[in-house]
């Protein structure tokens, strides 16, 4: 169960601050925020500039994205390698109810009291690239509690720890693809990519597929963050409508009366499932469900 | 090919640690039982360093090449092999796995793990595959091996250690970059890694 494995977690965690990329440790100067905005404007405008050009839009992060100073020595500067998915890669992973127990979707109730900060319900649908749900798939999710603070033993923040909140959930989704998870609504923290920097308000998110290829790791924000332009994980990518899906929307009708706000945010894994040939030509290759 | 736009990756950041790991999170299998062996090795940023928060996954067929698909991977009853195992490397740097060697998922296929990496300062997971070293005329025949050229193509293969093994290490970027896959077909721009590259700022 949750608390146990964040226990065990925390004691193996070492009480080191992370290693600062070495590109900062290099610099002399400290840089502002008004630095990497110039950055992040610069790079956005090319962007732009390419789109008018006719080249059609990006859907990911770039990987090569320096206004991040923690990818410029982790991101791969050769060309990924196109592939075509093979035998276990068109297959995922299985999770199911013997996995993960139904309380864990519920992150306000994992302790003895009731965190603090507002209550809110973020829920939706893990589909394919057609539209099609991701039924019976593990979707789990880690945050900072309602004053920036996470639970982890590096994050150096000096806002408050809530003892009723860890900020760890996860669940299966149903037959129609839908997750939900009641949760605390997280805040702001700062981090040491430059002077002043801060997160906007944003949920990890973790999901796998029905192949392996559509893993996908996330983080979901909350709708008009004044953050968002001064950023660089979210501005990353540089497209803004590619921005926008890892947006949620406030939703009236998923809000719970006296109880808590809803956020609707439905997430789109890529491609498409294997065709029912590929499965066939496969199923020699030992495959018994 | 897909009609719906996909939601973008971001990077796992520096505090999954208290999230994603899970007990026997890297243990496929009971150390020690029949047929288990180490899979270790080091994940190394472009400037040679060793990364000391980045968590792997892999996915993988049972030693006879068959693909299970069974739950069971989050709580492990010590029995069912499911395939699938998330691994964090510790300060230093180093993964290990305790798994079995994957089977050919056909005959005189050549055998190989499929590798998912996550690390802070990553901007989204990259995918790659770890073969075994053995069966040379395999890996030969191998699409994705001959299509890369010789220097490139030995970042995906294994050493096996004298106690059977493996290692296998992960570098980022550099000369000696691995090989990261771009499985997607849909024409998403995945592959623009370089897309900016003449306007990167001269820190790396
Ligand atoms: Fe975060």
């Amino acid at each position: 169960m949750p608390h146990e494995q964040t226990a065990q977690a925390l004691e193996s965690e070492e009480l080191v601050p992370p290693a600062e990329p070495h590109a900062a440790q290099e610099s002399k100067k400290v840089e502002t925020q008004a630095d990497l905005s110039a950055e992040i404007k610069a790079m956005g405008d090319r962007y732009a500039e390419a789109l008018k050009n006719g080249r059609g839009p990006e859907t990911m992060p770039r990987l090569d994205y320096s206004p991040y100073r923690s990818s410029i020595l982790r991101h791969p500067t050769k060309s990924l390698h196109h592939a075509d998915p093979e035998t276990i890669e068109l297959y995922s992973p299985a999770f199911g109810h013997q996995d993960v127990h139904a309380l864990e979707s519920d992150l306000t109730i994992q302790h003895n009291g009731e965190p603090q900060g507002e209550r809110i319900i973020v829920a939706g649908r893990v589909l394919d690239g057609d539209g099609r749900p991701v039924a019976g798939q593990l979707v789990e999710i880690w945050q900072a509690n309602a004053s920036g603070r996470y639970i982890h033993k590096r994050d150096q923040h000096p806002a408050p720890l809530d003892p009723n909140f860890t900020g760890v959930g996860r669940c299966i989704t149903g037959d129609d693809g839908s997750y939900s998870f009641t949760t605390i609504k997280p805040g702001a923290y700062p981090w040491k990519n430059h002077l002043n920097a801060w997160r906007p308000a944003h949920i990890h998110f973790s999901m796998f597929g029905s192949e392996f290829t559509q893993r996908l790791v996330t983080q979901m924000y909350f709708p008009g963050d004044q953050l968002f332009p001064l950023d660089p994980i979210y501005q990353s990518i540089v497209d803004q409508d590619a921005r926008d899906r890892l947006v949620a929307q406030y939703d009236h009708e998923l809000t719970s009366p006296e109880w808590a706000l809803g956020y609707k945010w439905d997430i789109i894994l890529t491609g498409s499932k294997r065709t029912w040939t590929e499965n066939e030509a496969y199923g020699d290759a030992g495959d018994e469900e | 090919m897909s009609k719906l736009a996909p939601t973008p990756g971001q990077t796992v950041g520096p505090f999954y640690g208290y999230a994603l790991p899970f007990n026997k999170d890297n243990e496929l299998l009971a150390p020690g039982s029949p047929g288990s062996i180490r899979l270790q090795g080091t994940v190394y940023d472009g400037a040679g360093n060793a990364i000391p928060d980045a968590i792997l996954e892999i996915w993988q067929p049972d030693s006879e090449g068959k693909i299970v698909e069974r739950t069971g991977s989050l709580v492990r009853d010590g029995y069912t092999f499911t395939g699938w195992g998330r691994g964090s490397v510790g300060n230093s740097g180093v993964y290990t796995f305790t798994t079995v060697n994957p089977g050919p998922t056909a005959p005189g296929a050549a055998a190989f793990i499929s590798v998912a990496v996550f690390a802070r300062g990553l901007m989204n997971r990259l995918f790659t595959r770890v073969y075994l070293p053995e069966n040379e005329e395999a890996l030969a025949n191998d699409p994705l091996l001959s299509s890369l050229d010789p220097e490139r193509r030995k970042t995906l293969i294994a050493r096996r250690d004298a106690d059977g093994g493996l290692t296998w290490d992960i570098r980022l970027q550099g000369g000696d970059e691995t090989v990261f896959l771009d499985f997607q077909q849909d024409g998403s721009l995945e592959t623009s890694v370089n897309a900016d590259h003449s306007a990167r700022v001269n820190q790396a």
